[in-house]
């Protein structure tokens, strides 16, 4: 909504900088995006007197003019414009001046003449195109014959003005009127504002309703008022240029004397109203009722419109005229021929309004109040307004009274608050008399009985009902900076995070630490990313309505958004990627409307985590390295369950000799490994390794209790065993083997080397590793360990068919 | 020539020996010779019993006070000798102590995260819990309990992506409030909690706009909670991501959830105040939203409005981290590129 803070003095007394205005009205009643000054940025643009006026010799349509612009002598000018005439008052843009757009008029020559600046049309002073009368669109403007010349042209045309742009909230609808914002700026500054009065003729031999029939059928929640009147022998023409000025500076366009009323008394009291042509009518019916499906109508911007069953529609004798609230049609609409007026002024239902709106994308300055309501009690107040505008500006007559199709009876709101609640909520300690102050302020009735105040709020502040509303009314009006500033009192609380809470945050730093960067992804993706690196099977869950086929579903896996940042990364030259993830997957529950969502943590590297450096050589990040990170993490758990790592052809994304599923006792809780070939190409990213892990189900396992183990004061005894073995003989079956057959004093068991290049035979590698032996209790004899070895050796022999070397 | 004169012939000669022996080796030489068993020392000593009783103390002092000076001598010789060999070894192994040590491996939260993690910090410590709620959500809580029933106008403002008719992706953590109101038992005290999370908006991503966002809302619940409880908290929350030289403004606003609702800026830190294309020329950012529990909103969670009462205030991690980085591009966030992440060093 635009403020003219010329118009605001109609009403009050201001004198402070509107810039000072807006502020205080940011802070006490809604948002202000801006103070607009339309001649911002204009210099030396001028009344002039065109003197003469004559046709330029060298050209079909230029003319040379003499224009007196308050100087001693006229100055020459040519115009292109096709209506410049000598005698009129005009818009001189003098040589040096600066006109819209950020434009600078000099001094030129037009085909061999001198031409002493411009003559402007109103576009060039930067008016919007849609805001310029269509009459005057193509040439230049003409001002008023009494205009003076020479003087800073301006003020001629309201663009001395200031203009307020509130951004209103949709539960201060009554601001989105000059009434509104009047009653708003007297609260703030305690002042008895000016309402305009309705001077209303009617002609007492025509009555309005021997001409005019309403029926409402729709409901009266749908339609709880509709009133019209009717006005008769109205001459169309343009508004007086004191009313476009009003109209273009709230942001509308003039049109002509009857609509530009109509949205004058808009503006003024936040009614929409509606003007039909009377004799489009048929036989001055009027209905109101709910479209029907298959019906039609077009539309005044030109569009023919399927009408819905949800859309309110005004019709004649049945047939659709008008889309209610939103946009009126195109038979009835006020044309030059048009000598009378049905004018209507109407409530309709907000959700009504909002859907047929939104359904038509046709979002008016009518449908935008609709749909934040309208002030119950004055739509005949407008509508006398309008009538007697129009009476007044088109030189026709009123008929006499107002037809009503629908009324409904009125009535303020009683709310009742005590002093004691209010202070109770703002922590503030008001007394009786500034709270009473504030509601006399506001203009709401008030009676005092011990400390509650019994408040009757008009009908214009519709959007208060209970005390809640009346105590922020107190907040606003008092002052959000006057508010002490305390923090909440009261029974402590401890504050800390929860088990599952800590431990993500554990995983955070611990992957950091490892040297994975946090990644915050996408979880929404497409259908078959979603499914990719799944850790359980489990169907997706899908939006209803995407906006793009890119973001569809909601991912079952982290790794897949952490491949698509690698991908970003890889195709920027950045070669060297570690990233890790913390977030939700969403498993889908047949049976549940809403999936499962579950912490998930992943990682994924591609090329190296150091760089070559003077002293390092860098290495390219291989299955041990992101396995390694897994294996640190998952031992910062203390999980009482050993953690076993199996190999697995089983995630079609993987490389099948390079992936182990990890499993904690016989629970899955993630796989790591080498992201497959080929999925790597689709997803045009290097050589990459990867894991995901279910953290929740990491968290909820069960913790090794942490007890302290004596350090054996008795040394400990070690042997190295290396061996032939064949290939497919794993690591875990061989430290498996030796655990198992080691003897109670075993202690560790470490693989230092693994080796199968030269001289180890086709399908065997070599490993060895060190075992080591200690007694909490006394020293160990040597014997003994030599015994328990042996037992290691032989069993690696016998059940293996490893060659001890 | 007497003892005595012997021994202080021995002294200087020996002194000058030592003086002059320019490796270790030689100082231990001049040891050996001067005062092992088979040296001059040692021989005048033995001379001694043809001396008279009387003269024989004085002679013996003396040939301890000369022992003892050439030991020191030589101690100190040895000493020097010693130290100049390290400092020669020390010289040798001299590095260039600007090359660039080795590198470790070294990750770092994402900048959202960090101011998470921040303000998750500065809540716990005034008592309050951290909540996670869904971010697949019904209708019901996102909007409904919240007192934005079907066809409100304000649930224009927040575009929905939609997964069934009921379901939802959640638009806002406040979401999370009817479930923690409904849950939680004022008998064991208030309810004070902070929701920081994902949330999702029917957007199409551009420089300013994301489907995917983060927010953090507080709601605080008990018997006297005031607006001026809100106003301190907020100040706090203003304070401790922009720093507290700058001046927070309250402003009256709309939530259907909340009334009085109120949002808040902070002095523009880009211009301090003077107006700059950050803050549009206001001189103002605006960074929560915020207000009283409407009564409504705890009605429908089965609380008394009439005995309890609170307020509740949202952010967005992702704008602050816009405002206070000067991040221009929302979607950095999502992309991850290492050149942006490695950016913000702050530890979460």
């Amino acid at each position: 909504m635009r403020i003219s803070y010329a118009w605001l003095r109609d009403y009050l007394k201001l004198d402070l900088p509107a810039d000072e205005l807006a502020e205080k009205i940011e802070r006490t009643a809604v948002e202000v995006d801006g103070v607009i000054r339309p001649s911002a940025g204009l210099k030396k643009v001028v009344v002039g007197h065109v003197l003469e006026c004559v046709p330029h010799p060298n050209s079909d349509h230029l003319h040379i003019c003499q224009v007196d612009v308050g100087e001693a002598d006229p100055i020459q000018i040519v115009c292109g414009a096709p209506n410049v005439a000598a005698g009129q008052m005009v818009i001189v843009a003098l040589p040096n001046s600066w006109i819209g757009g950020h434009t600078k008029i000099k001094r030129s020559k037009m085909r061999g003449e001198v031409s002493n600046g411009m003559l402007c049309a109103l576009d060039e002073l930067g008016f919007d195109e849609k805001l310029v009368p269509k009459e005057v669109a193509d040439g230049i403007f003409i001002l008023p014959a009494d205009a003076t010349p020479g003087e800073p042209v301006f003020s001629y045309l309201g663009m001395d003005d200031e203009i307020i742009d509130m951004s209103v909230t949709p539960n201060r609808g009554d601001m989105l009127s000059m009434n509104g914002t009047a009653h708003e700026l007297a609260a703030i500054y305690d002042q008895t504002p000016t309402m305009p009065k309705v001077d209303l003729t009617e002609d007492a031999a025509d009555l309005a309703d021997d001409d005019l029939n309403i029926t409402v059928q729709a409901d009266e929640q749908a339609v709880p008022q509709y009133k019209m009147r009717l006005i008769k022998n109205v001459t169309i023409k343009p508004s007086p240029l004191w009313l476009q000025i009003r109209i273009w500076n709230a942001g509308m366009r003039p049109i002509n004397n009857v609509v530009d009323a109509t949205n004058y008394i808009l503006m003024q009291y936040g009614q929409p109203l509606h003007a039909f042509d009377f004799d489009q009518l048929d036989a001055g019916q009027v209905n109101v009722r709910f479209a029907k499906a298959g019906e039609q109508l077009t539309t005044l911007d030109g569009e023919e419109r399927d009408l819905l069953a949800t859309d309110l529609v005004i019709c004649s004798n049945d047939k659709p005229i008008c889309l209610a609230g939103t946009m009126g049609g195109l038979a009835t609409e006020v044309t030059d021929q048009t000598t009378s007026i049905a004018l209507e002024s109407a409530i309709f239902d907000a959700v009504k309004i909002r859907k047929t709106a939104h359904n038509h994308n046709l979002h008016s300055e009518a449908s935008m109040r609709y749909e934040r309501g309208i002030d119950h009690g004055a739509t005949e107040k407008a509508l006398d307004a309008a009538a007697a505008m129009i009476a007044k500006l088109g030189d026709g007559t009123v008929t006499s009274g107002i037809v009503v199709g629908r009324d409904e009876d009125v009535q303020p709101v009683e709310v009742a608050i005590t002093l004691t609640r209010i202070n109770h909520v703002l922590g503030t300690d008001l007394s009786l008399d500034t709270v009473s102050d504030l509601f006399k302020r506001l203009d709401f009735p008030t009676t005092v009985t011990d400390d509650t105040f019994n408040v009757t709020v008009p009908s214009r502040r519709w959007d208060i009902h209970i005390p809640a509303d009346l105590i922020e009314e107190v907040a606003r009006l008092y002052g959000y900076d006057n508010l002490p500033s305390t923090l909440p009192t009261g029974q402590p609380t401890i504050g800390k995070l929860n088990e599952t809470q800590q431990a993500i945050r554990d995983a955070r730093k611990l992957m950091e630490s490892a040297g994975l960067t946090q990644a915050i992804s996408y979880s929404l993706t497409t259908d078959s990313k979603a499914r990719a690196f799944a850790l359980h099977a489990s169907d997706v869950t899908t939006l209803d309505f995407p906006m793009s086929s890119e973001r569809t579903t909601l991912r079952l896996s982290l790794i897949s958004g952490l491949l698509d940042d690698l991908a970003y990364n890889n195709a920027r030259k950045e070669q060297d990627v570690a990233l890790y993830e913390q977030g939700r997957v969403f498993f889908s529950q047949p049976e549940q409307v809403r999936p499962k969502e579950v912490e998930h943590l992943a990682g994924a590297i591609t090329g190296s985590m150091v760089k070559t450096a003077w002293d390092t050589e860098a290495t390219p990040v291989d299955f041990y390295q992101i396995k390694g990170i897994v294996a640190g993490y998952l031992k910062s758990l203390a999980l009482v369950d050993p953690i076993s790592y199996v190999a697995t052809t089983a995630h079609a994304e993987m490389h099948p000799g390079r992936t182990a599923d990890i499993y904690v006792g016989d629970q899955l809780v993630g796989f790591v490994g080498q992201i497959h070939p080929t999925t790597a190409k689709a997803y045009k990213i290097r050589e990459t390794y990867a894991f995901e892990l279910d953290l929740a189900a990491l968290i909820a396992l069960p913790k090794a209790r942490q007890q302290y183990q004596p350090i054996s004061k008795f040394p400990s005894i070690t042997r190295d065993v290396a061996m032939l073995i064949d290939d497919t003989v794993t690591n875990a079956d061989i430290v498996a083997l030796i655990n198992d057959k080691g003897g109670a004093h075993l202690q560790d068991v470490h693989l230092f080397d693994l080796y199968n290049g030269k001289h180890v035979p086709d399908g065997k590698k070599s490993l060895a590793y060190t075992l080591t032996y200690q007694d909490q209790e006394a020293t160990l004899v040597d014997e003994d360990v030599t015994k328990a070895f042996d037992k290691v050796l032989s069993a690696l022999t016998e059940d293996l068919g490893a060659e001890i070397r | 020539m007497s003892l005595q004169d012997r021994l202080t012939e021995l002294r200087d000669q020996g002194l000058a020996d030592i003086k002059s022996a320019d490796v270790l080796k030689k100082v231990n030489q001049v040891k050996v010779e001067l005062l092992g068993k088979k040296g001059p020392i040692t021989e005048v000593l033995r001379g001694m019993r043809d001396l008279t009783p009387e003269e024989r103390p004085k002679v013996g002092a003396y040939a301890n006070e000369v022992r003892d000076k050439l030991q020191a001598a030589i101690d100190h010789r040895r000493d020097e000798l010693e130290q100049a060999a390290i400092n020669k070894q020390l010289a040798a192994e001299t590095l260039d102590v600007t090359l660039p040590g080795r590198q470790v491996p070294q990750g770092q939260p994402h900048v959202i995260t960090q101011i998470i993690t921040e303000l998750e910090d500065l809540f716990i410590g005034m008592g309050y819990q951290i909540v996670d709620g869904d971010e697949v959500e019904e209708d019901y809580y996102n909007f409904e309990r919240l007192n934005l029933p079907k066809d409100h106008p304000a649930r224009d403002m927040q575009d929905t992506f939609y997964i069934t008719k009921d379901v939802l992706l959640r638009t806002q953590t406040s979401a999370d409030q009817p479930r923690s109101l409904e849950s939680h038992d004022f008998s064991k005290g208030p309810l004070k909690v902070l929701s920081p999370g994902r949330v999702y908006r029917r957007d199409t991503d551009d420089a300013t706009h994301s489907h995917q966002f983060h927010q953090i809302e507080g709601l605080v619940v008990d018997k006297h909670i005031t607006m001026a409880d809100l106003k301190g908290t907020l100040t706090l929350v203003a304070n401790e991501l922009f720093g507290d030289q700058f001046e927070v403004r309250l402003r009256p606003s709309y939530f259907p959830f909340t009334e009085p609702s109120v949002e808040a800026d902070v002095t523009c830190f880009n211009c301090n105040g003077k107006g700059c294309a950050i803050c549009k020329q206001t001189g103002w950012i605006e960074v929560l939203g915020a207000g009283m529990v409407h009564p409504h909103v705890l009605e429908m969670s089965g609380i008394d409005p009439e005995v309890y009462g609170g307020f509740a205030f949202g952010l967005g991690p992702d704008r602050f981290a816009m405002l206070k980085y000067g991040v221009d591009d929302i979607r950095n966030f999502y992309l991850n590129d290492v050149r942006f992440l490695s950016q913000f060093y702050k530890k979460g």
